[in-house]
Order: structure tokens, then C-alpha cells, then sequence
């Protein structure tokens, strides 16, 4: 299972094969089970702008890790490496590396399989971006585009990703409505549905209830902590209560660094660094 | 102070919406004057049936356009087809595909400019471009294929930047939302932004044809003949398919008229009969600029309440 | 559960292919234009010295004496594209400050539309208009017009431009920041003044850009000159005279038959060729201007 999946994630051919086996070498020797990402050395650029200095961060597994900082910290920037959504504008650079455990990929390869990567790395969006087109449709998306074509299997996957998605007692009688008849948080919800249909390894949420209200957000929030059982989610959030009530890992984020990562808890009741506390007891962002 | 009477200044700015008015006033009554000048100049010949089923004739009041609308439909045909096949893909590229990076980057701000440019030729010089290229040089002859071409070249500016306007509209969350699950560029151009921007693409279609349908000078340097008293042949067959491609050929390789200069043709005849004929033909030709224009227009509104993004 | 994306991904690379192909293939047209009109007045000017070209006062193609000096054509062209600017900007400055500044959006989404048709017009129409109405009509009123001048076609295309004059000027006018306007307002000038001393001098790099555009497509226009300017070289500038422009010749000679390489057939080439670049550098001042608004705010 595993080598395949490793088959599957390099385009192979222009990779040499000593480049792999060192890879997996070293990825296996800061191995450890409970690591799903591990981000070494992580410098990224836009243009000639760095926006990412030197981030050293391993993400856990099944766990929630909430990334904080004021805006302009970088935070986002961060997450969009992990999906290397970046690469759909110019002028962005990447240098060290993300492993992807357990399959010992470096996600910032320039030859990395793209498709595979976002397969398996799904994304939900700060504003609710569903596609203008039936509820069904939204969910089914991610299936068609990855070749499934059975039909009962695509009904039977898109149920059960409304389902997990708790969405589906809201829209099952109305599979067919255009998905902009939804309100703001359900769109959300179909978004979430729409990144787990296809059962990636990694949720990214990017500030995820920034454009909902309070219920909205706390059905959302609660929703992000029963996906834990089956996935690794990081959250992008400004908000710092909400990073303190879903998260079980916090990194706090300044001007393109990693301040500070550790326990949630920690972090808010005794970070380790000055700059830390002064941004959680709000002192400055 | 603050008091009640006007400053000699502020007389301004009462007289002077007025004249604004005045002025849009005579640029509206212009064209006014303009349609309804032809409409009762043609009018005889507008209600005469056997005006839209006549071959041309020497006889003013026999003459018709049959083959001036006919000829105008296979072109127009010829220049769509054209532009589908061309300038909404050159579109579709410089917008969604253009990452303006390296060698290819060079090449895309060429095409770019390019295409700029084009926009400001006078449409004559296609007409040169035909006669030159087309006709002498490729041999295609003064032919429906030649006269579709050109006129697709001149539409060609136009569909660009309301393909590119179109797909711009497009949120790129969406693409973001399609890219995110796996999506190809391709899978999203396909599924997201050729059906969201369709609306915007088909109205550039419809604004851009509309000029071209008017157009005539560049169809008189390729030599469209005003005298054609006979219909190109049918491409279509008795016997299965039905259709037959030399017969296709030969309707491409066919001589035509088209309405304009069938109109051209009429106003410059000495005789005051032709040119009642000639406003008729022209007031048909504006009536088809004007539907295809609200075609475009209503096209836009709806696109704009279909998607709201 | 997931298919193989071979397919995909090689579908993925030809769409590429393809759309990328389309863009290139309109290289070839400018490639075209350019190739055919300087081919083709290179034959030309193996004939004619392009001395004679530009110093000759006579165009004289079907006589005997076949003269080529292509001033008496630029003359003609340039007589009727300035009287069709000196109609147009005016008319067209007062209706863009007026839709700008004055009317309400109601009256705006109803006359924008209306203005820009004018554009859509067929040209053809346009000449049978200038030639069976408007010369009539000014026959009345100008002694000795004849029925062919430039007047009348001057008049008309100053209408016919007025999208770019107009409309154009107003979208530039209406590009200028509102803060703009509210901090003349502020200090107790007239809506006029305030359109005049602040809001056209702010947009005036676009407003200009609009009537070169304008002046560029009167240049150019073909049809209307064609029907109702006369098919008569004529250095003058009196705008009663039948006279004939670039584009009125070339529709000339091409309403004859053109035997490939003939001194008629080459000659509209090099007419053609003077036009492009008389088009394309009014077009390049109007790009540069329109870039110059851009870095403004």
C-alpha cells in the first residue's frame, strides 16, 4: 500500500532514484507514527518577497493543529504550501522541504504530482466557494475529476459525505437545488462535504468561519472536531478563542516565522515566549 | 455670508445640464432622423414580399435581395465558425491559461499586443490582407471561404476581450474550489469556466458578428460581385448521408453578394429607383444590427442574474 | 476506488496544446497584414520612386499619365477626419461631462447603450444616409456644396465616433476618485467648475486617448467616404469640393478587376501600407495614453 502510494505521488521518470531512496531514508529517520507532516527548513517566496522564513514544524496525526498570528504573518501562506495551491500564480518559490508521512514524500518537489497531492491534501476556503451548480454536483466533483465512475458509487460516497459533513438531513429532499440556494454556513458545510468525498489524508481550513455568524461557526467548529477521528486537520484562524476551543496543537505565527508551536493548552496558558503572550493576552494584532 | 441668492457661477450650473441635454438630444435625434430616413425612403419596396425572394436585376423594380441575404447568412456562418474555432480559444488562453512565465511568457504578451492592435486596423486593411494572402496567394479565390475569413479576422479583436472580460468575471475561488479536489486545468475550464462565462463569451459572439455583418469594404477589395443571379449550390443530397462534402466545397468556393454591397452597389446607381432599394435593403441590414445588439443585451442581463458571484 | 489519470493528464496537456495553438495562429495575422502590404509595395515602389510618392502633388492612376503623389489622398483623408474630430469633440466633451457629472444613472444606462450604437451602425447605411440626406439637406443652407464634398461625410462620422469621443471620455471622467470631486465641492465650487478645473484635467490622459481613438476610426472609415466624398483627388481644403481619401481609393480600384501585379493592383498596397502606419501610430499614442491613466491612480 504504501510503496504504491509513494509510486503514485512522484512522476517518477525525472526523479532519480538515488534522490528517492535518500528521501525515504531520511523522512524514515525522524519517522515517528504520530506525524503527518513534517516541515524542515520551510523558506518561501513571492517574487522577490520571503514570506515564509525557516518554518520548522511537525503536524500530528488525527490531531487539529490551529495556526494564529496577526494577519500578514504568514499563517495562510503556510497553509496554501501544504496543498501547493501557490503554484497556480507566478512568482511563487519554495525551498526546504514538507514530508508527507507515511509515505516519506516531499511535498515542495517541483516534480511532485500535483493532482495526487490535492487528492489527498484537501482544502476548505475562508469564503464558502461552492460551485454554481447542484448540491449533488458540488459533492460529486471531487470524484468525477479523480476518474470514479460508477454511478452508485458516486451517490453512495456523496451521502456519505454530506452525512459527515451534517448536511445531509438539511438538503437530501433537494439534492438537485443550485448550491447558492444554500445559506452562508450550509454552503460551508457542502464545502467541507465536498473536500472529504474523495477522503484525503489532510483537511486544510483557511480561517474556515471568518464569513459566518456565531451558530453558523459553532456547528462548523464542531463539525472540524468529530472529522479528527478520521483525518489530520490544520486550521488558519484569527481568532484566538476559537483556536483554543478545536485545537489540540497551536503555532503561533509572526512576520513569516513560527514563534512558538506546542499543546494548545500550553500555548495559552504558558507560552514559552514573550512575543507568544503578548499576542494571546492581545497586546498587539 | 450664506444667503439665498445664487452666485453668478452657480448660473452654471443650471444652464448647463441644459445644454448637455441639447447636445444628447442631437446625437439621439441623429440617429433618429437616420433610421427613419431610410425606413420611409424604402418603404415601397420593405412591403413587397417578392423584394426578399428577387435576384438583383437591371430593373429597379424587380430587383431583390435573395442573394444578398443568403450570401450575408453563409458568410456570417463562415466567420462564426471561425471564431469559435479561433478567437474564443485565443481567449480562453490569454486568460486562463497565460502565466506570462519565461519563453511561453514572451510569446503570450506578443500575442497580447498583438491582438491589441489588430483592434485599431482600419478594416480595410483586412480587405488587403484577403485580397493579398487569401485570394492571390493561397489561391481560395473571391469565394464564401475567403469572405467568412476575413470577416472572422475583424470579429477576432472584439470576441478576445469579451472572452477575457467574461472569464475574468469568474471568482477565483471557484477555480481555487475545483483546483483543490484534484481538478486538471483542463477539468476546470471545461466545468467551471466555459459554463460560467458562456453568456459572457456568446454576447461578445453576437456584438462582434453584428459589426461584421455590416461590414462591406473589406468585401469589396476581395471582390464580393454585386451582380449574382443565382443562389450557391445546396450541400445537401437525396440519398444518405444527405449531405455531401464536395458539394460543401463548392458552396465554400462559390461567389456570393452579401447585403451590404448589394446596398453599396444600389446607392451608387445614378437612378433614384435603386436607391429606394437600397434603403430598404439597408434598413433590413440595420433592423438585423439592432435584434442581434438586444440579442446581446438580454444575453448580458441574464448571465448577470444567473450567476451573482 | 479512483481511476488512472493517464488519460486525464495527456487530455490536460493537449487542451493546453490546442488553446495555446489558437493564440499563436493570430500572430500570423498581424505577420500577414504586415508581410502583404510591404511585399506588395516594394513591387510598387520598383515602379515608383517613393520619392515621387511623397513629393508629387498629383494622384492620377487611370490617366495617360499616370502621376503617384499620395498627398492629395492624405489630404482628403485628413480634410475629413478633422472635420469630423472638430464636430465630434465638442459634442462629445458635452455629452460625457453632462452623463458624468449631471445625469442621473437612469438616464445613464439608457443613453450609454443608444450612444454606442451609433457605432453599430452599418457603415454602408451611414454612407446612404450622408449622401441622399445630409448633403441635401446642407445644400440648403452651404452656397455652391456639391454633391459630393467632405463636409457632409465630416459631419457624419463626427456622430458615428461620438462612442469613442463621448463614451469613452465619460468612462475615464467617471474613473476619477470621488474623493476628488467632494474636496471641490467642499470648497464652494460649481458642479461645472468642478468638472472643468478638476475632473477633466484628472481624466484628460483618457478623454484624449478617446478622441484619438475617434480620429483613428474616422481615418480608417471606408464606406461612407466611398459613397459620398467623391472619387476625386483633390488637394484642398475646401470642404464643398469632391475629394478622395486612402480608403475612397482603394475601394476604387478594387471595384475594378485587378489583374495580379498590375500597377492599380500594387498601388492600393502602398496606399494601404500608409494607412496601417498612420493607423498605428494614432492607436499607439492612444495606448500610451491609456497606460499613463492607469499609473495615475
Amino acid at each position: 500500500m504504501v510503496i504504491e502510494a509513494l509510486k503514485g505521488l512522484f512522476l517518477g521518470a525525472s526523479q532519480k532514484v538515488e534522490d528517492r531512496t535518500r528521501a525515504k531514508e531520511q523522512s524514515k529517520g525522524s519517522f515517528s507514527s504520530n506525524t503527518k507532516l513534517e516541515v524542515k527548513d520551510l523558506n518561501f517566496y513571492y517574487h522577490e518577497f520571503k514570506a515564509l522564513k525557516g518554518i520548522n514544524l511537525k503536524i500530528p496525526t488525527k490531531k487539529i493543529t490551529a495556526l494564529i498570528g496577526p494577519s500578514g504573518c504568514g499563517k495562510t501562506t503556510l497553509l496554501r504550501c501544504f496543498n501547493r495551491m501557490h503554484d497556480l500564480y507566478p512568482g511563487s518559490r519554495y525551498e526546504g522541504s514538507i514530508i508527507f508521512h507515511p509515505d516519506g514524500i516531499n511535498i515542495t518537489e517541483k516534480n511532485i504530482d500535483l493532482l495526487e497531492l490535492r487528492r489527498k491534501i484537501g482544502m476548505v476556503f475562508q469564503r464558502p466557494n461552492p460551485f454554481p451548480k447542484s448540491i449533488f454536483e458540488n459533492v460529486a466533483y471531487g470524484l468525477r475529476v479523480n476518474g470514479v465512475k460508477n454511478k452508485n458509487l458516486i451517490k453512495e460516497r456523496v451521502e456519505w459525505a454530506l452525512q459527515s459533513a451534517a448536511l445531509w438531513d438539511e438538503v437530501k429532499d433537494r439534492l438537485d437545488a443550485n448550491a447558492y440556494s444554500l445559506s452562508g454556513g450550509q454552503q460551508q458545510r457542502l464545502c467541507i462535504a465536498r473536500a472529504i468525498a474523495i477522503e484525503p489524508d489532510i483537511v486544510l481550513f483557511d480561517e474556515p468561519t471568518s464569513a459566518l455568524d456565531p451558530i453558523s461557526t459553532a456547528k462548523i467548529e464542531e463539525l472540524i472536531i468529530n472529522l479528527k477521528e478520521r483525518l489530520t486537520i490544520i486550521i488558519v484562524t484569527h481568532n484566538m478563542q476559537q483556536a483554543a476551543r478545536v485545537s489540540d496543537y497551536t503555532g503561533f505565527m509572526y512576520l513569516g516565522e513560527l514563534v512558538e508551536f506546542d499543546k494548545t493548552h500550553k500555548i495559552f496558558t504558558v507560552p514559552s515566549q514573550k512575543l507568544t503572550e503578548d499576542y494571546i493576552t492581545g497586546r498587539f494584532g | 455670508m450664506i444667503s439665498n441668492k445664487k452666485r453668478t457661477d452657480a448660473r452654471s450650473d443650471i444652464l448647463f445640464p441644459i445644454i448637455g441635454f441639447i447636445a444628447l438630444l442631437l446625437a439621439i435625434s441623429f440617429m433618429i432622423t437616420l433610421i427613419i430616413d431610410i425606413l420611409i425612403d424604402g418603404f415601397i419596396k420593405l412591403k413587397d414580399p417578392s423584394f426578399y425572394t428577387s435576384y438583383p436585376s437591371r430593373f429597379p423594380e424587380k430587383a431583390g435581395i435573395l442573394s444578398g441575404w443568403v450570401g450575408t447568412l453563409l458568410v456570417m456562418a463562415g466567420a462564426v465558425f471561425w471564431s469559435l474555432l479561433i478567437g474564443i480559444p485565443a481567449g480562453i488562453y490569454l486568460e486562463e491559461y497565460a502565466t506570462k512565465r519565461g519563453i511561453i511568457g514572451k510569446i503570450e504578451t506578443i500575442i497580447e499586443l498583438n491582438i491589441n492592435n489588430l483592434a485599431a486596423v482600419p478594416a480595410i486593411i483586412y480587405g488587403l490582407l484577403a485580397l493579398g494572402i487569401f485570394i492571390y496567394r493561397f489561391k481560395l479565390g473571391e469565394s464564401i471561404l475567403t469572405a467568412g475569413l476575413t470577416l472572422s479576422i475583424l470579429m477576432l479583436p472584439v470576441i478576445v476581450v469579451n472572452t477575457r472580460e467574461a472569464i475574468r468575471r469568474i471568482p477565483r475561488d471557484i477555480r481555487e474550489g475545483a483546483y483543490a479536489v484534484g481538478a486538471t486545468k483542463w477539468d476546470t475550464v471545461r466545468d467551471h469556466i466555459l459554463p460560467y462565462s458562456l453568456g459572457g463569451i456568446l454576447t461578445g459572439l453576437i456584438i462582434a458578428a453584428s459589426r461584421a455583418i455590416g461590414e462591406t469594404a473589406p468585401l469589396v477589395t476581395i471582390g464580393a460581385l454585386t451582380f449574382i443571379a443565382f443562389l450557391p449550390p445546396s450541400p445537401f443530397t437525396s440519398e444518405f448521408p444527405f449531405i455531401s462534402l464536395d458539394k460543401i466545397w463548392s458552396v465554400l468556393m462559390s461567389p456570393f453578394t452579401v447585403l451590404p454591397i448589394q446596398i453599396f452597389n444600389w446607392v451608387s446607381r445614378p437612378q433614384a429607383d435603386f436607391q429606394i432599394n437600397a434603403a430598404a435593403a439597408g434598413f433590413v441590414l440595420l433592423l438585423l444590427t439592432v435584434l442581434m445588439n438586444a440579442l446581446a443585451y438580454y444575453f448580458r442581463q441574464k448571465v448577470r442574474r444567473k450567476y451573482i458571484w | 476506488m479512483f481511476g488512472t489519470l493517464t488519460f486525464k493528464r495527456a487530455l490536460d496537456k493537449i487542451m493546453l496544446a490546442v488553446f495555446f495553438t489558437a493564440g499563436f495562429i493570430t500572430i500570423f495575422i498581424t505577420v500577414g497584414i504586415v508581410y502583404v502590404l510591404l511585399s506588395d509595395s516594394i513591387e510598387f515602389f520598383k515602379e515608383v520612386s517613393i520619392i515621387e510618392f511623397l513629393t508629387e502633388k498629383e494622384w492620377t492612376p487611370v490617366f495617360a499619365t499616370k502621376k503617384f503623389g499620395i498627398w492629395p489622398l492624405v489630404a482628403g483623408t485628413f480634410l475629413i477626419a478633422g472635420i469630423a474630430v472638430a464636430v465630434s469633440i465638442p459634442l462629445g466633451l458635452i455629452i460625457a461631462i453632462y452623463l458624468s457629472e449631471y445625469a442621473s444613472t437612469r438616464v445613464k444606462e439608457i443613453v450609454k447603450p443608444t450612444i454606442e450604437f451609433l457605432e453599430a451602425i452599418p457603415t454602408v447605411v451611414y454612407g446612404y444616409f450622408t449622401l441622399l440626406f445630409v448633403t441635401p439637406l446642407l445644400q440648403k443652407v452651404v452656397p455652391e456644396l456639391e454633391a459630393f464634398n467632405s463636409l457632409a461625410p465630416g459631419i457624419v462620422l463626427g456622430f458615428m465616433i461620438l462612442p469613442y469621443t463621448a463614451s469613452m471620455a465619460e468612462d475615464a471622467m467617471k474613473g476619477v476618485p470621488q474623493r476628488i470631486r467632494e474636496a471641490s465641492y467642499a470648497l464652494g465650487a460649481t458642479k461645472l467648475r468642478t468638472a472643468v478645473t478638476i475632473v477633466l484635467p484628472a481624466a484628460i490622459s483618457g478623454v484624449v486617448a478617446g478622441f484619438i481613438l475617434g480620429a483613428s476610426r474616422a481615418i480608417g472609415e471606408t464606406m461612407v467616404v466611398a459613397i459620398a466624398a467623391g472619387m476625386y483627388p483633390n488637394l484642398t481644403i475646401d470642404p464643398r469640393e469632391p475629394i478622395q481619401t486612402m480608403t475612397g481609393y482603394i475601394v476604387q480600384v478594387a471595384l475594378g478587376d485587378l489583374p495580379f501585379g498590375s500597377i492599380e493592383y500594387l498601388s492600393i498596397f502602398a496606399v494601404g501600407l500608409a494607412l496601417f502606419i498612420i493607423a498605428f501610430i494614432f492607436n499607439s499614442i492612444a495606448l500610451w495614453l491609456r497606460t499613463k491613466i492607469r499609473e495615475a491612480y
